[in-house]
């Protein structure tokens, strides 16, 4: 019997030959943490009494989440994971160069990969053909020491991808659109491997975002096959060499095979307070829904290729004057190419503002948390109560277009009909 | 065995209402943090549990982030377990690492206030308020000594390694 991405690459990593269902001890190529998780992790690290890092240059942390940070508890963390990095000689990702997320696969994810991350959407990395996925401080902490950790062979739902997407939609409308068929907990425990003819029409901007959100559907990691879109990505990053092909085997097993037309698709919106709340943009919940805040940021959606679309619609207008629009690049990089195509300039001349590449206001720390009864339409991932720092509040989410728009509109607004 | 009251949760109970956002800053002050556990759930919980009450809930508990102070702080309140229909992966993961036993069962059977015996290693939930026995499946094998040892830190510095 053939072998899906997942069971590949956990062979590959474990020595024998496996399959869904097994439990195994699987070798670590990359573990992250970031300044939420983080000091639980370097606390654990220092219980089991073992300095040494089996490889500190695989072992990296972030402070993305409070960054810069905005108070002293905050600021004590980050000086906890400044020093644990010096000593050990892990490697650092300090305040403005980005989400771990989104600098992870810039810098150092590759296709054929384990990752593992004490970050739930560790599992955007699935994008560049690894298996990547999120794991608590401990167990961080422990393939960290130890270089490995224990991994049960998750089943595999396989989505077969046709057509292509129409004016106005994205790889964000299609998780959307999966998350909402199959439900919060419809992939538990399951990989998420897309395939099929359409991979060519998604580009890495938008098979990161895909990625991204499989977890919201429970799913331990998602994963794309390796072409000629991922060997450009790494190309862009000056990584080549690390390309390697990652596919399928023909006769693989699938637990479940899902068929999507994305030619069918139209802009979806995850509504509160579920992220599997979600429905078309024209249905009859999203009309005259008017939002104090536009998010358009996040390891979701705050690339280059999402700033470009929202620059492209907003370019020259002005946003609706009851509204904050708050713009937060995923990284240093991004940020460097938006400052140098004239996209910041778009953004601040629209009436937006611009903050640190990092998390910005997505878990409810810093950078724009709601007042009670406030809305918010967000590009990023979640939208439980209390996620952007007020239970009071109503998050939704939506593609980037559909918050260009809103923002124009001052209301959520079909991106179709603007552009 | 474990004794106590139940506290009945709905369906999807996530992490950011476990473990709040807005009180990030105390993550690293766990005792502080726990204070505030399940909060944006149920206000009164924090300050009203009993040490040995039972949280009892719907179908995927934890999902969201990977904080594993969200499990931590549940077991710092004195919670003895968590009942539920269904787990997010990673809390469930989590769970076990820190040591707070999860079950998995027919939550539907227990109500507010039922006072209940689990025993983890039989797999048996008896509702004293009700009369009533549940049944639940037992643990794969490497989170059973996992747990038994209070958690994966414990475990490692007890075995050296995994045994599996």
């Amino acid at each position: 019997m053939g072998q899906t991405i997942v069971e590949k690459i956990l062979s590959e990593h474990s020595g024998k030959k496996v399959k869904a269902g097994d439990i195994v001890i699987a070798n670590i190529d990359l573990a992250l943490a970031q300044d939420g998780t983080g000091p639980l992790t370097i606390r654990q690290i220092e219980k089991l009494g073992i300095e040494k890092l089996a490889n500190p240059e695989k072992a990296i942390f972030f402070i993305d989440h409070a960054s810069p940070s905005p108070r002293k508890e905050l600021s004590n963390d980050h000086k906890l994971i400044r020093e644990f990095t010096r000593k050990t000689g892990a490697i650092l990702s300090d305040i403005g160069d980005g989400v771990c997320h989104q600098v992870i696969n810039e810098k150092f994810n590759c296709p054929g990969y384990i990752l593992i991350g004490a970050d739930s959407h560790t599992v955007t990395g699935g994008a560049l053909g690894a298996f990547a996925t999120g794991m608590g401080s401990t167990d961080v902490a422990i393939g960290m020491v130890y270089g490995k950790n224990w991994f049960r062979v998750p089943e595999t739902f396989y989505f077969n991808l046709k057509g292509s997407f129409s004016k106005g939609v994205y790889g964000k409308d299609l998780i959307l659109y999966i998350i909402g068929m199959i439900g919060a907990d419809g992939a538990t425990y399951k990989a998420m491997e897309f395939g099929g003819e359409a991979l060519f029409h998604i580009n890495m901007s938008e098979r990161l975002t895909i990625a991204n959100m499989t977890v919201e559907a429970g799913a331990k990691c998602g994963i794309f096959p390796t072409d000629e879109i991922t060997k450009g990505f790494l190309k862009e990053y000056g990584r080549e060499n690390k390309f390697r092909e990652i596919k399928p085997d023909p006769d693989a097993e699938y637990e479940k095979i899902f068929e999507i037309n994305l030619s069918e698709l139209k802009p979806m919106v995850a509504l509160p307070h579920t992220v599997d709340n979600v429905k078309p943009i024209n249905h009859s919940d999203l009309k005259n829904i008017e939002i104090n805040q536009v998010f358009l940021g996040s390891c979701t959606n705050g690339r280059i290729e999402d700033f470009r679309v929202v620059a492209s619609i907003i370019k020259g207008k002005k946003k609706h004057p009851k509204i904050r629009m708050i713009v937060v690049p995923a990284s240093r990089d991004v940020y460097r190419k938006a400052l140098k195509e004239g996209l910041l300039e778009i953004f601040n001349d629209f009436g937006a503002s611009i903050n640190t590449p990092g998390c910005g206001p997505c878990c409810g720390v810093h950078q724009g948390i709601l007042g009670d009864g406030e809305v918010a339409l967000a590009t990023s991932n979640r939208n439980f109560k209390g996620r952007m720092g007020n239970p009071e509040a109503f998050v939704y989410l939506a593609s980037p277009a559909t918050a260009a728009a809103s923002a124009i509109t001052g209301k959520i607004t079909d991106p179709r009909e603007i552009i | 065995m474990l004794k106590g009251k139940a506290w009945k949760f709905g369906d999807s109970i996530s992490t950011d209402l476990i473990a709040p956002g807005r009180y990030y800053h105390l993550r690293s002050n766990l005792p502080e943090l726990a204070k505030h556990v399940l909060e944006d759930a149920r206000e009164e919980f924090a300050s009203s549990m009993k040490k040995g009450d039972f949280v009892v809930a719907g179908k995927n508990f934890g999902l969201g982030s990977s904080r594993e102070h969200a499990a931590i702080i549940i077991k710092l309140a004195g919670v003895s377990a968590v009942l539920a229909k269904s787990f997010a992966r990673i809390f469930y993961r989590n769970a076990i690492n820190v040591g707070l036993p999860v079950i998995m069962c027919d939550t539907d059977k227990i109500n507010e206030g039922d006072e209940l015996e689990v025993d983890l290693s039989k797999g048996i939930i008896k509702n004293i308020t009700t009369g009533e026995t549940l049944n639940f499946p037992p643990l794969p094998d490497i989170m059973t000594k996992i747990l038994k040892e209070g958690g994966l830190v414990p475990y490692l510095q007890k075995y050296g390694d995994f045994k599996i």
